[in-house]
């Protein structure tokens, strides 16, 4: 198949961002230095003499901080999911591409990976000078750098991500096993294929949250906007205070020309407007030529939006502060359903998993009540050592004269010496 | 694909999975160029004017089913899948459970072979075997003998110290690894209803439960008559062949004069199934140290 000939699409036309200054680069800049702060600092920081954050995939313990999560918590994770969907529908129904333009880790690492080509190879200008240039030394001495240093940063970077699962002093200490190595490397050409290479054409082609986004907008939300009524005749020789210096289209991370209005693949980064206040600003005119459109920011959808987030949030929270760090399940022994004891006492055997997710050793006393005379026999006091899981068989001995049937009855699990670390579990009790 | 009984079924689903993969191809190839003349539509229509053309695939996408193909083919040549084709790495699912449990013994194998070599009473103190023996007792044992080895009607108690089959640890491992069979055969016929009363009433007077003196009186004869060749002149059993101490307090099948009545003239037959196929000599020592010490 001859590709040149059915091609049937526009060749990528590679995009250079001319570096832009300004109160939205400077928020930018603010958002990657917070978000990366977090990333690459989190696997350093330590708590209980553990890492403070870490998913330890092989033993199903999630450590965040003084929490630690088991896979039973995993509601927590469906909950934190709807708070970041619910923030996600919050922020752009108010501002639009907010997430794209300023924390998504796309733009993120594609503004430290320009930076970096910047600092080597120049501004857009010298980047376009040297891509044109013949195969020279210089060229392949810049363009080396330029990998190099890049290639240096998605490394940290995946390394820093499987951090996370693996205790990342551990991880630097020894050769890493293969399934580690391999994350980082993956997560690491997958940051250097996308900050490096994929640019804009992941937000354009790629990224899903992009399209769903749009169906977000109302009439209220605020977009990036040329002020054509201002702007327009534009160029030297027309009355509007667009010059058409192209400043604006050449500082845009996708290669549009917002003066041609909303389109899709503004991620709402607002460098343009950075790029044209400045141009305004020299040439003696007012600002906000282009500029966030103003819109009524308290309608219903974002009312709504904001208490559904509110209350799901506080929900959360109080569920994570009222959080019983014990779980305990209870199984009946199936065969042996009912046996008589000494005394005429009838018994029922249960095994019961406690888990105990703290990090202290715990002992936990066990009790049972919702029949006459029911009481646990023999050792009812087990101890469980730190963030784990004892299977415990227990007698409950009811009274003989209680009738045939099935009871429901109730377990407490207690733990001894902590007030409120309490877990009541149902069960039945079966007589024949 | 070996249970199939003809050779056709194999040959089929190898034809039709190749001819599968083969119009997927040219499927693909028929959708990612585009014909002559002008670009059509989809046909569909949104906000009254607004259309979509129906151009092919982009290239990348295009590229990227191609290559899903490519991989199909040489899975279906490294693996099963293709009727009875083997494939060429040998895979199976047998293979892929035994190389677990050659991986496990590897990690597990060292710790067993300790625990092996370890007198029983001395590991019924190692509470890290314990935890290891309960384990094994809670997959394998409890379904009958209950999670706390209590047991249940018709299955013996293990927390009593009363040992149908002895209690020592050879024993108690021979129980395991070889299983028992216990049978009492039925008397009914041999002592008629009048006599098995009586002898129940004995039995039940040999643990000190409440029982007809007179009846006792009678039964007492009858059971040195009848029941003395396994269960002893006193009554305490025999543990060569399984017959149980019928002077304790532990009644396998229950202790109302009814049920020992039935046991007595419809006999009782129990098995306990061999182990030794299930479970290897390491964990059988294991459990039998933990077995032990359910009754210490």
């Amino acid at each position: 198949m001859n590709l040149a000939e059915h091609s049937l699409f526009e060749v990528q036309r590679k995009i250079y961002p001319r570096a832009v200054r300004g109160w939205f680069a400077a928020w930018r800049w603010a958002l990657v230095w917070a978000t990366q702060l977090v990333f690459y600092g989190g696997p350093w920081l330590t708590w209980n003499e553990r890492p403070a954050v870490l998913f330890d995939i092989a033993h199903r313990k999630f450590f965040l901080f003084g929490l630690v999560f088991w896979p039973q918590d995993v509601i927590y994770l469906a909950v934190l999911l709807i708070v970041s969907a619910l923030a996600l529908f919050l922020f752009t129904a108010v501002a639009g591409r907010l997430w794209c333009g300023y924390a998504c880790p796309q733009t993120v690492y594609t503004e430290i990976f320009l930076w970096i080509e910047r600092v080597i190879e120049g501004d857009r200008n010298a980047r376009m000078r040297l891509d044109k240039e013949k195969s020279t030394w210089h060229k392949f001495g810049l363009k080396t750098a330029k990998h190099a240093a890049w290639l240096a940063v998605a490394l940290w970077t995946g390394i820093t991500f499987v951090g996370y699962f693996t205790p990342i002093r551990e991880l630097l200490a020894s050769a890493p096993g293969a399934t580690e190595a391999f994350w980082a490397l993956f997560y690491g050409f997958a940051t250097y294929g996308n900050a490096g290479w994929m640019r804009e054409q992941v937000c354009k082609y790629m990224c899903p949250y992009a399209r769903f986004q749009s169906a977000m907008f109302d009439r209220d939300t605020l977009i990036i906007t040329y002020d054509a009524a201002r702007g327009e005749p534009r160029g030297k020789a027309g009355k509007g205070d667009c010059v058409d210096c192209g400043i604006c289209v050449q500082v845009c991370p996708t290669g549009i020309d917002i003066r041609k209005g909303l389109q899709y693949e503004c991620i709402g980064c607002a460098a343009c407007i950075d790029g044209c206040d400045q141009v305004m600003e020299k040439l003696g005119r007012p600002q906000k030529l282009i500029r966030y459109s103003k819109g009524r920011v308290l309608r219903p959808r974002v009312l709504v939006y904001g208490a559904i987030l509110l209350a799901i949030g506080a929900a959360m929270a109080a569920s994570l502060y009222l959080r019983v760090p014990l779980k305990v399940d209870v199984i009946r022994d199936r065969a042996a359903i009912a046996r008589e004891v000494e005394g005429g006492l009838i018994e029922n055997v249960y095994r019961l998993q406690i888990m105990n997710t703290t990090e202290q050793a715990r002992a936990f006393d066990i009790t049972a009540s919702g029949l006459p005379g029911i009481q646990v026999w023999g050792e009812n006091i087990t101890g469980v050592p730190a963030t784990e899981t004892r299977m415990v068989p227990v007698r409950v001995r009811v009274d003989g004269a209680t009738p045939a049937g099935s009871h429901p009855i109730e377990f407490s699990v207690r733990a001894l010496g902590v007030a409120g670390v309490e877990v009541r579990e149902p069960a039945v009790f079966i007589v024949r | 694909m070996s249970e199939f009984i003809s050779g056709f079924w194999d040959l089929y689903i190898a034809v039709l999975t190749v001819l599968s993969i083969v119009a997927c191809g040219v499927f693909l190839k028929s959708q990612s160029v585009r014909k002559a003349g002008p670009v059509e539509t989809t046909g569909h229509k949104w906000d009254g004017d607004l259309a979509e053309y129906n151009n092919p695939l982009p290239r990348w996408w295009s590229w990227l089913f191609y290559i899903t193909i490519v991989v199909s083919l040489v899975y279906l040549v490294l693996y099963p899948g293709l009727g009875s084709w083997k494939g060429t790495l040998g895979w199976s699912q047998v293979g892929q459970l035994k190389d677990e449990q050659a991986l496990a013994e590897k990690q597990y194998g060292p710790l067993y072979k300790k625990f092996a070599s370890t007198e029983v009473h001395a590991l019924m103190k190692d509470p890290e075997a314990l935890a290891i023996g309960q384990k094994l007792f809670l997959n394998n044992c409890a379904q009958c003998h209950a999670s706390d080895g209590g047991g249940s009607r018709g299955f013996p108690n293990l927390t009593a110290g009363a040992w149908q089959w002895g209690g020592d640890a050879a024993a108690i491992k021979a129980t395991i690894a070889e299983g028992r069979n216990g049978v009492m055969p039925p008397f009914g016929g041999a002592l008629g209803r009048e006599e098995v009363k009586n002898v129940a009433q004995y039995v039940r007077s040999l643990s000190g439960l409440t029982a007809d003196s007179i009846r006792v009186a009678m039964g007492k004869e009858a059971f040195l008559r009848t029941c003395v060749a396994c269960h002893g002149a006193e009554g305490k059993g025999n543990v060569a062949l399984g017959a149980p101490n019928l002077t304790d307090k532990n009644w396998l099948h229950g202790s109302a004069e009814p049920i020992v009545v039935e046991t007595i003239t419809k006999g009782r037959s129990s098995q306990m199934p061999a182990h030794k196929t299930l479970l290897d000599e390491a964990r059988i020592h294991l459990l039998t140290a933990y077995v032990l010490s359910l009754s210490k």
